[in-house]
């Protein structure tokens, strides 16, 4: 069902953990439909993205998901994180099952709602961030039969 | 692999596939011809028939083969809802039915019938004063399982169908996976009408049956041929037959000391749970459970990372979490009996067989602890939780 890469981020995630004092914290997700995460950033004066951590509860996707995108947000800058989106967390996982994607939106989520959190504490704005949903589900209509 | 998700479907036992197969290559006849290859292929159906009536304390004409488990149930429930459509349109059903009973009735409230849902209790109970209470003069169906397949739980099934008789209304049962698992008696238990599947005692996939007591009126099905007493049409599935007769004649034989073998490892592995994990609790009753059965929910992680790390290990297990559903609502049996969805999202469930061993429950434990305290490490809900006991 899933494909190598995303085995192996949920098997072995990478950056799992909290930060303490981290620069932006963001929860996104809801226990309801079985996922949340959190991601922890660490930002330097630079507006470089130095750490990225992550606490996510959910299935094989979601935490596969949350491990990549701290993986490809550390080094970034603000801007550059921003262009993480879920598409391409997904590609850099070869991809996701079609009932998944919706983690891949979780986790891009995920790094809009830390980054605000650290936009209000320093008080800046962030060209091109909105903020963030901090629930996001799909509802799928089912066919009659 | 250690395999522990019989709920789910069963290994087939050497002995059905060795009486299946001659009626693959030998014995291919349709049982429905004049010569003696087709009379013999008859006389199997047949020998089935009686085994399944023994079984069940009823005769033989009142079994009719199908396809099994869901086969059974549409053709119960939406054939009675059709024949007894001049007596009322009502229907009482429980909230932790089968899909197969459950999207039934979604159907036929499309129809302009009336469906009540019972509730049920935190253990997953009817309770016989809500059922006494929902009927009605119109009522023409009471379709409640006989074990749950999530969480165990066997329902007052004797007492219902004993209510049922006193008001008149049919009972049906889902007995997918109680038949072969605990005694059942038809006449004593006042069931009307029962459905059974094949695979889940040891035997083949893709066939099943619906026992229909004499005098019910209920309508064919499938409409063509004779088959069935004409109302079941379709050229018989004899090796699938062949194989059910087998499978409930090996169930049969062992029951007593299966059931006896799998309590004792069923019993021994929710102590140790509950004694060695933290922050988790059993699901369905304690005592009125199917033999097999453990279902547990832990706190704070979620059910289908938990069974990909099972699976890394070679265990096979489920979940009623919405990720192993194919939709994102978690199990609606586990809602039922009140829990929260992430209590939900968090379940387990263990369905042994008696091949299963006392050092292979050791192992499961082993693993659990260690895959569930490594969630709850990376679990945004337990950290909260830590941090809320400081």
């Amino acid at each position: 069902m899933y494909s190598e890469k995303v085995m192996d981020h949920f098997q072995n995630p990478r950056n799992v953990g909290e930060i303490e004092d981290a620069s932006g914290v963001g929860t996104v997700g809801n226990a309801k439909c079985g996922d949340i995460m959190r991601m922890f950033l660490d930002i330097d004066e630079n507006g470089i993205i130095r750490e990225a951590k992550f606490k996510t509860f959910g299935c094989g996707a979601a935490i596969a998901t949350s491990s990549m995108a701290t993986e490809l947000v550390k080094g970034k800058t603000i801007q550059e994180a921003l262009q993480v989106t879920n598409k391409a967390v997904m590609e850099a996982l070869d991809g996701l099952p079609p009932v998944k994607v919706h983690c891949s939106l979780l986790a891009e989520e995920a790094i809009h709602a830390a980054l605000w959190d650290y936009a209000e504490k320093n008080n800046i704005k962030i060209e091109g961030l909105e903020k963030p949903k901090t629930d996001i589900s799909e509802h799928e209509e089912e066919e009659e039969y | 692999m250690i395999y522990l998700d019989n709920a789910a479907t069963t290994k087939t036992a050497p002995e059905v596939v060795d009486a299946m197969l001659p009626y693959f290559s030998e014995y291919y006849g349709n049982p429905s011809t004049i010569y003696g290859l087709g009379a013999s292929c008859k006389k199997a159906v047949n020998d089935t028939r009686q085994i399944i009536a023994d079984a069940l304390s009823c005769k033989p004409e009142e079994i009719y083969f199908t396809a099994g488990g869901s086969e059974s149930d549409n053709w119960a429930l939406k054939a009675t809802a059709e024949a007894y459509a001049n007596k009322g349109k009502h229907i009482i059903t429980s909230k932790i039915e089968h899909h197969a009973v459950l999207h039934t009735c979604e159907y036929l409230e499309k129809k302009g019938y009336e469906i009540t849902y019972l509730d049920v209790d935190e253990n997953g109970m009817v309770r016989l004063e809500d059922l006494k209470a929902a009927i009605r003069p119109d009522t023409i169906l009471i379709t409640i399982m006989f074990a749950n397949n999530e969480i165990g739980t066997i329902e007052p099934i004797a007492e219902i169908g004993k209510l049922a008789k006193e008001h008149g209304v049919l009972f049906h049962t889902d007995a997918v996976q109680a038949f072969g698992q605990v005694p059942i008696n038809v006449d004593e238990m006042n069931i009307d009408m029962l459905s059974a599947s094949g695979h889940k005692l040891n035997g083949p996939k893709g066939i099943g049956f619906l026992y229909i007591r004499t005098g019910v009126k209920i309508r064919s099905f499938i409409h063509g041929g004779a088959q069935e007493r004409s109302r079941r049409a379709g050229t018989e599935n004899v090796p699938g037959i062949v194989g059910l007769g087998a499978a409930v004649e090996r169930a049969l034989s062992i029951m007593e000391e299966k059931t006896k073998k799998e309590i004792a490892l069923r019993d021994y592995l929710i102590e140790r749970i509950e004694k060695e994990i933290p922050y988790c609790r059993l699901n369905g009753h304690r005592t009125r459970r199917l033999p097999n059965n453990v279902n547990f929910s832990f706190l704070y992680i979620e059910g289908e990372s938990m069974l990909i790390m099972l699976d890394g290990k070679g265990i096979c297990a489920s979940s009623g979490s919405a990720c192993t559903s194919g939709s994102l609502d978690p199990s609606h049996v586990l809602l039922a009996i009140g829990l929260k969805h992430e209590e939900a999202h968090g379940s387990l469930r263990i369905t042994l067989s008696e091949e299963n061993t006392k050092e292979e429950m050791d192992f499961v434990v082993e693993e659990l602890k260690k895959i569930i305290q490594r969630l709850r490490d990376m679990s945004p809900l337990y950290e909260d939780f830590i941090k809320s006991q400081k």
